[in-house]
């Protein structure tokens, strides 16, 4: 086979691990849009914010620190324990699911029926917030964040294309493990959906606010349903990405990377969000690979993007966005 | 009501904003402890701030004037960091250090036309060394064009003086900082024979896959890393995952701190970097620092940074603003000395190793001179590698020499160049009055 | 007791549809530009300029344009950052090609290329809607500023890719570069934030404000009743890149003096001038102005509150601005959704019926 063939399939296959990562990503935008059209744009914000919360739990971090010394000229920094992984997770993911009901509380019960362009301002205001409460809470330097993954080159995969095409394929072990949890949290999130009460609710709600209303659901329980749900999605991602490159600020910019993902995909659908990640992820590291030495490096940022607006001329409502139609 | 009392207290704000006028003597820090490079900074910071902290508690500050430490955060943004430098002019700051070469690039013309000196030590405008175009501007120990000759000196000596046939690929960071390096390392690829392949990561760069892997094809002899923030952890976790040899990558200094190789665990062993000066706890200085900083709660941050390598910078930082304050006081013959007195020192500054030992600090940084032809002092480095088994950075090499001569080459061309853009007579300034 | 409208009789259709109908709006109008021209230029030091005033008439000039859009027009964009860049570059390659030419002409020349670059991106708007469109000026704004941080030609192959304004005079007087005093500088830009603020009020309130609102209420009906939506929609993208042009080209010419794409026209530029209209007001000139001075100053005093008078550390303080931006974008949103305009609006109810409310 000849190489320029092999560079461009470990491309492609690389492509498809980073495209489940934006995919991750993604998840948790069209969780909340299906359920109250709402476009999250603080999701990368909260991933950053479970993460950061994640390693203040383990190595017990005391909250807000930093403001208390200030003030009162304290110098306090940690509790002096440390917890187990999956005692952190739980704490993590019980501070999200508070976040998500005062979320509802605070700021959604307030802005109902207004203009999703309204709301869709309120959650970049809403990511303005929490980056600033995550940095003030658990400080701003790079945290380490251990759980346990492997990481670096998947030796079996390499040794079998070796085997193969005389090329070992280099992929990440911890992108594979990423892969494997996106799965499992899609068939989780499908279960929940088809075969709970909640997750019929929910379902409901997506179809038909009104409806939904009116056989005596509740819209707000809902609301803080999927915002929990999305807090959960986000914490993953925050996993996932911190362990790739530590947790810290730039963390809240996955955001950015997941935006072309839903807009191909669609923003209501979840194997939309899946299928988009992975077409943009294959699509943007081959043409790094092909046209990269020709027009110039670092494409990836725009790329998606481009693709994106390209997809969009031809089909607006996305991959497997539901059809917008129109009335005056 | 509430709003008028909000309003008294604005009011009052701004009143107090009008400069403190005292004896004492001003260094404004221009640093970041927020965004993408917030942890980058607060490491600097702080030990730039513990420095002057110790030698205001220890000697009552420089001379028997004491140090007024202000510091404004500019979040590495441009905007921010004129902003900073406005609210600072007019309160008699004796030297500028922006920390960012965004910001040393505005800031030039500005601190030219105010007369008031900029330390950049180690980024910023290389050609800067030339001092008769750029009065004002300083940037010791050394720049980045000497940084790259050094990495390639170090090569050259490494291969027994040839790079012939070599491939030599550069990861930078996409913007002004990132390709300074450039036209000296192609300079040098002409000369020396050897193949050189720039690569872009964007900022703040997570995502580096497919960097990585163009360079897993490549299969380049050394990788080279000019990169700031984020992007360094995350292309030595990438370096380690395919595999590539970390004894080959090295990073300049800014590439070459505790919290870029820590994420990577041992993966990250081996990998190297220029070091403009000593890192570690191991100086006498820190007994002081001890006794007069840290026990006494005065320390900055969290006191996590003390001794990592980019505290050490700030503290080497602050070392060399003090030293320079201390010959402007010698020159002048007074405590109290204003911008124009302190840029005087600073163009006359010498540090010699006896110099560096009595302030406990010895063989830190390389023993230099700076004059008016010459603001960028000897610009030697080390190497310094990563253990780590012991998570330290152990120094392998003694201090290179870049090849000067060809970097004040390109150095006169590049000042030049922009003397007659501005309008700029190059001449070495006067000695201010008194 | 002094704002009234009793005894303000009009008399003719042109007076009824003047832009201040009510006198005290207009006299109060009229002082405020001429204390900014005669008086500010008197009293205002460095400082002042170069950390408050400048940037409040740029960034207020941005924040008209993307009103424009937003506001009137109801296109979200989020590419406005690039749009700056655009001015910029193409200031910076007008000026460095024909040193002669008048720096005026040049930023007005830079304007236009921008519009017309707006106009451009602004196509997938006549197929694609709300988040999606955000989403694709997304794509614009990466697009652009790879472009400008990886193609040597637009910043002339400059070693470290940025670019730098030579001096250039007006009336006899620097207004670029090093040499140029704070006062030419804010006269500079004060002159062009009056013309394209009076051009602005003026334009949303003929026919082409009229059918940009049309469009923004409810775009098949706008259709319906005889409104070309293509022409409709990319005349707002090139008004509105213009006005982003201008200040792009002001941002990088007068106040900052050298940029680099990747750093001065981030995405959170683009951020920060759609906070400025929301909180300012959308489809209000005023609000425009308002949410420049708001989000320009407002982080500027809260610094010098709690870094110079409470002695907090920087970053604290920096943490704390961030959050209250946030919280503030969430509040007016919450309690007033058209923004601050509003509220001077119920202020000024109050005031006609002042001292008599019943």
């Amino acid at each position: 086979m000849p190489e320029t063939l092999l560079f461009a399939m470990e491309a492609a296959i690389n492509g498809l691990a980073a495209g489940v990562m934006y995919a991750l990503v993604a998840l948790g935008f069209v969780l909340i849009f299906k359920a109250s059209g709402i476009f999250n744009f603080s999701q990368g914000v909260m991933a950053l914010f479970a993460a950061l919360t994640l390693v203040g739990l383990q190595t017990g971090q005391i909250p807000f620190s930093h403001l208390i010394n200030a003030i009162f000229g304290t110098r306090m920094h940690h509790f002096g324990f440390t917890l187990p992984t999956f005692v952190a997770i739980a704490g993590t993911v019980l501070v999200m699911i508070a976040f998500a009901w005062l979320v509802e509380r605070l700021i959604f019960r307030h802005l109902v029926n207004q203009e999703p362009i309204i709301l869709f301002m309120a959650t970049i205001g809403l990511a303005y917030f929490l980056e600033g409460l995550g940095d003030i809470m658990w400080g701003a330097e790079v945290k380490r964040l251990d759980v346990g993954l492997p990481q670096g080159m998947s030796g079996p995969i390499d040794d079998l294309t070796f085997a193969w095409f005389g090329y070992g394929f280099f992929v990440d072990s911890l992108e594979i493990w990423a892969a494997a949890i996106a799965g499992l949290l899609v068939i989780t999130l499908v279960i929940f959906s088809q075969y709970t009460k909640q997750g019929r609710a929910l379902r409901a709600v997506a179809d038909d606010h009104q409806a939904a209303l009116s056989v005596g659901i509740s819209l707000r329980f809902i609301w803080v349903l999927v915002w929990s749900l999305a807090g959960i999605v986000a914490l993953v991602a925050g996993i996932m990405w911190g362990a790739k490159s530590g947790v810290q600020f730039s963390l809240s910019l996955i955001a950015l990377k997941a935006l072309p993902v839903l807009i191909l995909g669609g923003f209501t659908s979840i194997p939309g969000a899946i299928i988009g990640g992975l077409i943009i992820g294959v699509g943007e590291k081959l043409f790094d690979f092909l046209l990269g030495p020709i027009v110039g490096s670092a494409t990836e940022n725009w790329f998606a993007y481009m693709l994106a607006l390209v997809f969009l001329l031809f089909r607006p409502q996305g991959l497997f966005g539901e059809k917008i139609i129109e009335r005056v | 009501m509430k709003m008028t009392r909000m309003a008294a207290a604005l009011a009052v704000t701004m009143v107090a904003a009008a400069p403190a006028i005292a004896e004492s003597l001003h260094f404004p820090m221009l640093n970041y402890r927020t965004g993408p490079f917030g942890p980058n900074g607060m490491a600097f910071a702080d030990g730039y701030q513990d420095y002057l902290t110790l030698i205001n508690e220890r000697d009552g500050g420089i001379g028997g004037v004491p140090i007024r430490y202000t510091e404004c955060e500019t979040a590495y943004n441009t905007e921010r960091g004129v902003e900073c430098y406005q609210g600072i002019r007019g309160d008699n700051p004796l030297i500028v250090q922006p920390l960012s070469t965004g910001i040393t690039y505005q800031l030039i013309p500005r601190t030219m036309e105010d007369r008031v000196p900029m330390h950049s030590m180690g980024y910023g405008r290389t050609s800067a060394v030339n001092g008769e175009v750029f009065n004002w501007t300083f940037n010791y120990p050394g720049t980045y064009w000497d940084g790259a000759s050094v990495i390639i000196n170090y090569l050259l000596e490494e291969n027994d003086g040839s790079l012939d046939g070599k491939k030599i690929v550069l990861v930078y960071h996409n913007s002004a900082y990132g390709r300074e390096p450039i036209p000296t390392l192609t300079r040098l690829s002409e000369r020396l024979g050897y193949e050189f392949i720039p690569i872009a990561v964007d900022s703040p760069g997570q995502e580096q896959r497919s960097q990585w892997l163009q360079i897993r094809r490549e299969r380049p002899d050394y990788v080279l890393m000019w990169g700031w923030g984020v992007m360094n952890p995350t292309a030595i976790q990438e370096a380690a995952n395919i595999r590539f040899p970390m004894n080959n990558f090295i990073g300049v200094w800014w590439s070459g701190s505790e919290q870029d190789v820590r994420p990577a665990g041992e993966g990250a062993h081996g990998y190297r970097s220029l070091a403009m000066h000593g890192t570690g706890r191991d100086y006498p200085i820190y007994d002081d620092m001890q006794q007069y900083v840290i026990d006494a709660g005065l320390y900055a941050g969290t006191g996590d940074e003390v001794g990592t390598v980019l505290y050490s910078r700030g503290l080497y930082a602050a070392m060399l603003a003090v030293e320079a304050a201390r010959t402007a006081q010698e020159i002048h013959g007074v405590g109290v000395i204003t911008p124009a007195m302190m840029r005087d020192g600073m163009a006359n500054l010498v540090i010699t190793e006896e110099r560096m030992a009595e302030l406990g600090l010895p063989g830190f940084g390389p023993a230099f001179e700076v004059s008016c032809q010459n603001h960028g002092g000897s610009g030697e480095a080390m190497i310094q590698e990563w253990d780590a088994h012991n998570q330290e950075w152990n120094l392998i090499t003694e201090w290179i020499a870049p090849d000067r001569e060809l970097i004040m080459e390109m150095v006169m061309e590049d000042s030049l160049a922009y003397a007659a853009e501005n309008d700029i007579t190059p001449q070495c300034l006067e000695r201010s009055g008194g | 007791m002094i704002y009234r409208e009793a005894g303000d009789f009009k008399t003719s259709y042109a007076a009824d549809n003047q832009t201040f109908p009510i006198r005290g709006d207009r006299v109060a109008y009229y002082l405020v530009i001429a204390f900014a021209f005669l008086v500010v230029p008197f009293f205002i030091n460095d400082y002042w300029a170069n950390s408050i005033v400048l940037p409040f008439l740029i960034y207020a000039i941005a924040a008209l344009g993307l009103n424009i859009l937003i506001g009137y027009c109801g296109q979200l964009s989020l590419g406005s950052g690039a749009f700056m860049a655009v001015g910029a570059y193409a200031t910076f390659k007008l000026t460095v090609a024909f040193p002669g030419m008048s720096i005026v002409f040049v930023i007005l020349l830079a304007g236009l290329v921008t519009a017309a670059v707006g106009v451009l991106f602004g196509l997938p708007s006549l197929r694609i809607k709300g988040f999606y469109l955000a989403v694709a000026t997304l794509a614009a704004q990466f697009f652009l500023i790879w472009l400008f941080t990886q193609q040597p030609w637009f910043y002339n192959n400059s070693p470290t890719g940025m670019i730098s304004m030579p001096t250039r005079e007006f009336l006899g007087y620097p207004v670029t570069g090093a040499r140029a005093s704070a006062v030419s500088m804010y006269l500079f830009c004060l002159m062009f934030a009056v013309a394209l603020a009076w051009l602005a009020r003026n334009l949303t309130r003929g026919t082409m404000g009229r059918k940009w609102m049309a469009i923004r209420d409810m775009d098949i009906a706008a259709e319906i009743i005889g409104v070309n939506p293509m022409l409709a929609k990319l005349s707002a993208f090139a008004v509105s890149s213009f006005f982003i042009g201008v200040a792009g080209a002001l941002l990088f010419g007068v106040y900052l003096g050298a940029v680099e794409a990747g750093e001065a026209f981030g995405i959170d530029k683009s951020f920060l001038i759609l906070f400025m209209v929301i909180i300012g007001g959308l489809g209000s000139i005023l609000g425009s102005f308002l949410g420049a001075a708001f989000l320009i100053v407002g982080p500027v005093l809260l610094k010098l509150l709690l870094v110079n008078q409470l002695g907090w550390p920087s970053d604290l303080a920096a943490h704390l601005e961030i959050m209250i931006v946030g919280a503030l974008i969430l509040v007016v949103l919450i309690l007033e959704p058209h923004g601050m305009t509003a509220l001077w609006r119920t202020i000024k109810e109050k005031l006609r019926l002042w001292p008599f409310p019943h």
